[in-house]
């Protein structure tokens, strides 16, 4: 599958506190709202002004923190394409397959902020429509590709009636 | 055969085959558990999974501990959802008062050698019994609830020695922070830290669980301590004598990094805003930082002996005019053995307020959300920015003895200032 949208770049060690913050804990049952404030205590125009297919562009050690699971849905339900970073924190990676967020790492050094981008999810394609450069993206594996596959975690069970990734 | 890191072997165990470093398993699960932050997306995605019956609801567990007690309908309408769920299915509800799933697990639940996972990422801090303990999310933990295993890859593993002699006045925390400035907070990203030499071998739990609390801040997977006659005693005066396993890795394990410190040289450490691999040895922080709140408590620093150390520097003291000193018991069990011993009254009689068990101020729901510009010095985990509920203020990440002697001084201060009521 192809998305393409600009680039929302963000620097090293965006945590789940700037994506989901601690003083909005109370909004974790209204997904919706939590939504509104997606990523706000890094970037505030970010949550009204991102457009489906957009990309979240972070730098070292993404998603640190936390393991609210919120923080990889709420950027989902902002219609976010999929996350790029240097690296992600291993929970919220984790997160990410299991909530369906398309999470890539590439070298986003290549990638500026308002760049126009082109991603081939399947493939692990990010091509920089802006600048002209292509990155790939290491593929996952096996267990987590499997997943994904299943379209998340929860239905993954539906269909198999248990944790199946052998 | 090579042999095995502590990991590598606990996995082993729960896969039912050997598993090395970069292999992926399916593993049982000893103890899974939520608390009311994560817990009610647990409750929605079992139902979106059809799931009605937990694998076995006596190692399932539910913690009333971030907002506790509610300060919100909202959560308090979360809770009630939590509440029905435990009655419905049998799970194990720790209700407000309870205390951190953190410490209530290691004080009641987990056992060396188990597999533990929590929706809370810092569920490694049960690595101090030489527990595989590791946090995830809440559909993970659902999926645990549901049939009792989990899906891991199996760490690679960095070993950390601790040499020589704790002085006066620096503390297992001190090392944590001084640690994870070393690696930074991606440098052992899923990798299981696993902890050794005489000077780490020689803490107490409560020390051990400030450093393997801490592990995740380093992005690692696990803390492991291997297991000996303090854990043995720990467990025995927890009425858990007979779970005492003696655990620890084989001499000829392999290790990817091997991180050597002499604990000796280390000074009080502190994380300075808003990352905690931002650190800095407090008398190296030039001009004075000017606190206007001192929070002790967490599942890292929120012990007894936490909480001792600090009335240590508080008695017989006041804290310093324009400054707020909590206190915050991690569990029931502190709470009270902090009251019968006169510690918590120290707190009080310095001019503090010691709260209810519970994660407190740390998570920035209630019990001391910071003001725009202010500063708080704080024995907790992290000091990512809005993570005392307020984007426009920083936190200083401490020892208890740190805090201390902050809140009595009104400045960010070095607690061997305090060496002598520290050596008492």
């Amino acid at each position: 599958m192809e998305i393409q949208g600009k680039a929302w770049t963000f620097g090293d060690g965006i945590s789940t506190d700037h994506i989901a913050p601690g003083r909005l804990f109370h909004l974790r049952s209204n997904l919706p709202e939590l939504a509104k404030h997606c990523l706000e205590d890094a970037r505030p125009e970010f949550a009204s002004s991102v457009k489906p297919g957009d990309f979240v562009v972070g730098g070292r050690n993404f998603g640190q923190g936390s393991s609210r699971e919120h923080a990889p849905i709420i950027i989902k339900m902002c219609g976010v394409g999929a996350v790029l970073a240097k690296s992600f924190a291993r929970i919220f990676f984790r997160n990410c397959v299991n909530v369906g967020l398309p999470a890539l790492i590439v070298d986003t050094d290549a990638i500026h902020d308002g760049d126009e981008l082109r991603v081939d999810l399947a493939a692990g394609i990010v091509e920089n429509v802006t600048t002209g450069a292509r990155l790939k993206a290491p593929s996952l594996p096996p267990a987590m590709r499997r997943i994904i596959e299943d379209g998340g975690l929860v239905e993954h069970v539906k269909k198999h009636g248990t944790l199946k990734i052998d | 055969m090579v042999g095995q890191t502590l990991a590598e072997k606990i996995l082993s165990e729960h896969a039912g085959h050997e598993v090395r470093a970069g292999e992926f398993a399916i593993v049982r699960v000893d103890f899974a558990y939520v608390q009311d932050g994560t817990g009610p997306l647990t409750v929605r995605r079992l139902q979106a999974m059809g799931i009605e019956r937990l694998f076995d609801p006596s190692r399932c567990a539910v913690f009333l501990d971030h907002a506790s007690p509610s300060p919100r309908l909202e959560l308090s309408n979360d809770h009630k959802l939590l509440r029905e769920f435990c009655e419905r299915t049998g799970a194990i509800l720790s209700e407000i008062g309870g205390g951190i799933s953190h410490t209530v697990a290691a004080e009641s639940f987990v056992n060396p050698g188990d597999v533990v996972v929590g929706a809370d990422s810092h569920t490694c801090t049960t690595g101090a019994l030489g527990a595989f303990a590791t946090g995830m999310g809440s559909t993970d933990v659902a999926v645990a609830f549901a049939f009792g295993k989990t899906w891991m890859r199996a760490p690679e593993a960095f070993r950390v020695v601790g040499r020589g002699r704790f002085p006066t006045g620096v503390y297992s925390k001190d090392f944590m922070l001084h640690f994870i400035g070393t690696v930074e907070a991606d440098g052992a990203t899923y990798k299981s830290l696993e902890f050794d030499g005489e000077a780490l071998r020689g803490l107490s739990i409560a020390g051990r669980l400030a450093i393997s609390n801490m592990a995740v801040e380093a992005g690692a997977k696990v803390g492991l301590f291997p297991t000996d006659e303090v854990t043995r005693a720990y467990l025995a005066a927890h009425d858990r004598a007979g779970r005492f396993r003696a655990l620890d890795a084989d001499p000829d394990a392999t290790y990817e990094r091997v991180f050597e410190f002499d604990v000796g040289t280390l000074r009080p450490m502190v994380s300075k805003p808003h990352f905690v691999d931002n650190v800095s040895a407090v008398e190296d922080i030039g001009e004075p930082v000017k606190v206007h709140q001192v929070f002790i408590g967490t599942s890292t620093n929120g012990r007894l002996e936490d909480f001792q150390i600090a009335a240590k520097i508080l008695k017989g003291r006041r804290i310093a005019p324009g400054l707020r000193l909590i206190a915050t018991p991690a569990s029931r069990e502190v709470h009270i053995e902090g009251m019968r011993d006169g510690t918590f009254q120290a707190f009080v009689e310095a001019g503090g307020v010691v709260t209810g068990p519970g994660c407190g101020a740390c998570v920035g729901v209630h019990e001391g959300v910071l003001a725009d510009g202010e500063v708080c010095v704080a024995t907790q985990n992290r000091n990512f920015k809005g993570r005392m509920g307020n984007p426009r203020a920083s936190i200083y990440l401490a020892s208890p003895a740190t805090a201390a002697a902050t809140a009595v001084r009104g400045i960010l201060t070095d607690p061997r200032e305090f060496e002598k009521d520290l050596r008492s």
